[in-house]
C-alpha cells in the first residue's frame, strides 16, 4: 500500500467522524500549548535574571570581608578572632594584580541628605570613579567621581535620578552644594535612571569619594571591593590572585570571601532551568492525558468498524496494513494537535511578551521540539494497542455482525 | 485448483465444542460453477470462508492453486485473498464513507497499484456494469441491485481466479438479483471458478455442480446434466 494512500484514507476516516477528530484536536493542542508556553515563561524568567546579572559585568570579583559574608559574626564570638577590616589600602593593592583592570572599593552608609529646605534620608555609597565602569552605570548630566587618589576626601557627590528630582525638581542640580550628614558637598553629576538593578535601585542613592564617606561615618572598613578581571577566561585567576594579595597584606590569613559573578551568574541559570524543566514536566502530563484520550478514541474507533476492518482483510489487506492504517490516522491527529497547539502556544507568548515587555517571553527551540515530539509520541505509542487489536479482529465474526 | 481433505472446523460455543464442518472432502476445479447450499447452520458459510482463506480449519488439508494454505503466514494468506479471490456478500460491506468509484478502487490501493491505474480501471468497471452515472454516488444513495454490483466489479477488480459469493441475492429484490446473478455467470463463462453459497433453490439449481450440506457435513454432490 503506497504512503499517499494510506494518508488519504486515514484523513477519510477522521473527516468521517468530525466532531471526535477536532475534540481530539484540540485536546492535544492544550497539552502542546501548555508545554511551550509555560516553557516560554520559564525560558523568559531566565533570561531576564541573566540579563540582568549580564549588565552588572560578567568579569566582575567581589571582594567580602570575613571569610564568609554570614560567618563572621559567628567566628567573632566562639573563636574570639576579629577578621581584618578590608581598607582602601587593600583595594589599591589588588587593583595592581596583572589580571585586574579596575577596582572600585565600596563603603556604604545612610546619612540625611539636605538642600534648602528639603531633607531626605538616602544610601550613601562611597567609592571611585572606577565604579562608574565597574557598574556599568551611566550619567545623566555632569561628570562622575573625578580620578585620582582614592585617599583624598573631596568634597563632591554624584546623585542618583530620584534623589536629584526630589531635592531640586525642575531647577538645576549641578555646581549647587548640597549639606550630606554634617558636611557639605557641591553636586557634579547626576546617575542617568537605571531601574531596578538586582536590590540596587541606583536612582535613590547618592555617591561620595570613599575617603568622604569613611570620614562622614567614622569608620575605615570597606562593606567590599569590588574587581574587574580583565577578560571572562581571567576571572579564575584574577580571583586567585586577589585572594594572595590580601592573604600576604593580612599576615597570611585568609580572612575574605572572593565571589565571581560568574558563580553566582551559574547558579541562578542553573536554578531557573531547572524549573523551567519542571514546569515543563508537569505541562506534559496532559500531552500523557490527550494520549489516553487518543487510546480511547482509537478503540472506539476500532470498535464502531469492526466491520470495515474485516471487510478490508477479505480484500486482501495484511495485518500490518490494518495497524499501518490506524497508526497513520493517531499520527495524523497528533500532528494537526500539535501544530495546532504550537500556534496556540506561540500566540500565548507573544501576548505574554505584549503585556510583560521586560519578559523576553519566547518557546526556546529544545521546548517546541520536545512537545511536538511527546505529542507525536504519545499519538502513535497510544494507539499501539487499538491497532493491534484492529489487526488482529477475526474477519468472518466482524463481518458478520450488521 | 481447491482441493479440501479431511477438514474439520471446530468452534468453541461457551463451553461446548461445536463441530461447523466434519470430514469435508472437495476438489473444484479451475472454471466450475458450483453451488452450496443446505440450511442454515449446516456449515456452508464456514465452508466458503475456508476456501477463500478467512477462516482456518481446525485440522485437514487444504491447497489452494497447487499451494498448502494451511502453511502459509498471515501476509501471505492476505497476498493469496487479494489477488486470487473475490468475495461478495450478502450485506455487500461498502465502505459507506467513500464513493461507488473508491469502493471498487478500495483493493488496488491495497495492492499498492498507482492512482491513475487505478482510477481508470475502476471506471471501466463500473461502465461495464451499467454503473457510469453511479461512480461518485455513496453508497446509501444507491438502490441495492447497485450496490451489489459495485461489490462485484470490487470483487473483480483485481481479476481473481475464484468469486465467491454468499447469499448473493439474498437482500435484493427478484430483479436486481436475476441482474447479479447474469453478471455472475457471465464472469463465470469469462472463466472465474465461481462458488455460490445459497438457500434458494432457485439460485443454487441454476449452477452446473451443486453440493447440499447438512450439519457440517457434505450430504450429496451432484452435477448437472
Amino acid at each position: 500500500m503506497r504512503f499517499a494512500d494510506i494518508a488519504g484514507f486515514a484523513w477519510a476516516s477522521l473527516k468521517g467522524t468530525r466532531t471526535r477528530t477536532l475534540l481530539m484536536v484540540l485536546a492535544m493542542a492544550i497539552g502542546v500549548a501548555a508545554v511551550v508556553m509555560l516553557t516560554s515563561l520559564g525560558e523568559g524568567a531566565r533570561q531576564y535574571v541573566v540579563g540582568q546579572f549580564s549588565s552588572l559585568g560578567t568579569h566582575l570579583v567581589i571582594v567580602f570581608p570575613g571569610k564568609t559574608e554570614t560567618g563572621g559574626g559567628f567566628a567573632n564570638t566562639m573563636v574570639g578572632r576579629s577578621p581584618r577590616d578590608l581598607t582602601i589600602e587593600d583595594a589599591l593593592a589588588v587593583a595592581r594584580s596583572r589580571y585586574v583592570t579596575r577596582v572600585a572599593p565600596l563603603s556604604v552608609g545612610t546619612a540625611l541628605l539636605s538642600f534648602g529646605r528639603r531633607s531626605r534620608e538616602v544610601p550613601v555609597l562611597g567609592s571611585t570613579a572606577s565604579l562608574l565602569e565597574v557598574r556599568k552605570m551611566a550619567l545623566a548630566q555632569g561628570s562622575f567621581l573625578p580620578p585620582g587618589d582614592a585617599r583624598n576626601a573631596v568634597p563632591v557627590c554624584v546623585l542618583g535620578w530620584k534623589v536629584r528630582e526630589e531635592l531640586f525638581g525642575a531647577s538645576p542640580a549641578l555646581g549647587q552644594s548640597v549639606r550630606i550628614g554634617d558636611r557639605r558637598f557641591r553636586v557634579i553629576g547626576v546617575l542617568a535612571t537605571q531601574g531596578q538593578s538586582l536590590g540596587f535601585n541606583t536612582d535613590e542613592f547618592v555617591v561620595i569619594p570613599v575617603a568622604s564617606a569613611q570620614q562622614l561615618f567614622n569608620s575605615f572598613s570597606l562593606l567590599r571591593i569590588l574587581v574587574e578581571a580583565k577578560g571572562r577566561e581571567m576571572v579564575e585567576k584574577a580571583r586567585a590572585d586577589v585572594i594572595e594579595i590580601i592573604k600576604s597584606r593580612h599576615e597570611g590569613e585568609e580572612d575574605v570571601t572572593v565571589v565571581t559573578q560568574d558563580a553566582v551568574l551559574a547558579t541562578f541559570d542553573r536554578i531557573l532551568r531547572t524549573l523551567t524543566f519542571a514546569v515543563a514536566g508537569i505541562a506534559a502530563i496532559s500531552l500523557a492525558v490527550a494520549g489516553i484520550l487518543i487510546m480511547n478514541v482509537m478503540l472506539i474507533s476500532v470498535s464502531q468498524r469492526t466491520r470495515e476492518i474485516g471487510l478490508l482483510k477479505a480484500l486482501g489487506a495484511a495485518p500490518a496494513q490494518i495497524r499501518n492504517l490506524f497508526f497513520a490516522e493517531a499520527a495524523m491527529l497528533s500532528l494537526i494537535g500539535a501544530i495546532a497547539g504550537l500556534l496556540l502556544g506561540e500566540t500565548g507568548s507573544l501576548l505574554i511578551s505584549q503585556i510583560y515587555p521586560a519578559l523576553p517571553a519566547g518557546a526556546p527551540l529544545w521546548a517546541v521540539a520536545a512537545a511536538l515530539g511527546t505529542a507525536l509520541a504519545t499519538g502513535i505509542g497510544f494507539s499501539v494497542m487499538p491497532a493491534r487489536r484492529a489487526a488482529r479482529l477475526d474477519p468472518v465474526a466482524s463481518l458478520a455482525r450488521r | 485448483m481447491i482441493s479440501l481433505a479431511r477438514l474439520d472446523r471446530m468452534f468453541q460455543v461457551g463451553d461446548q465444542q461445536v463441530r461447523a464442518l466434519r470430514n469435508i472432502n472437495l476438489e473444484i476445479a479451475a472454471g466450475e460453477y458450483l453451488s452450496i447450499m443446505g440450511p442454515s447452520g449446516s456449515g456452508k458459510s464456514t465452508l466458503l470462508n475456508i476456501i477463500g482463506l478467512l477462516d482456518r480449519a481446525t485440522s485437514g488439508l487444504y491447497r489452494f492453486d497447487g499451494r498448502e494454505v494451511t502453511a502459509l503466514s498471515d501476509e501471505e494468506q492476505a497476498q493469496v485473498r487479494r489477488e486470487k479471490v473475490g468475495f461478495i456478500f450478502q450485506f455487500f460491506h461498502l465502505v459507506p464513507r467513500l464513493t461507488a468509484l473508491e469502493n471498487v478502487e478500495l483493493p488496488m490501493v491495497l495492492a499498492g497499484i498507482a492512482a491513475t491505474e487505478r482510477r481508470s480501471r475502476a471506471e471501466n468497471l463500473l461502465v461495464n456494469y451499467g454503473l457510469a452515472n453511479r461512480a461518485h454516488h455513496r453508497p446509501d444513495q444507491l438502490s441495492g441491485g447497485q450496490r451489489q454490483r459495485v461489490a462485484i466489479a470490487r470483487a473483480t477488480v483485481m481479476h481473481p481466479a475464484v468469486l465467491l459469493a454468499d447469499e448473493p441475492t439474498g437482500n435484493l429484490d427478484r430483479a436486481s438479483g436475476t441482474e447479479v446473478v447474469e453478471i455472475l455467470e457471465r464472469l463465470h463463462e469469462q472463466g472465474v471458478t465461481l462458488v455460490v453459497v445459497t438457500h434458494d433453490p432457485a439460485l443454487g439449481n441454476r449452477a452446473h455442480r451443486r453440493l447440499r450440506m447438512v450439519d457440517g457435513a457434505i450430504e450429496s454432490d451432484m452435477q448437472a446434466a
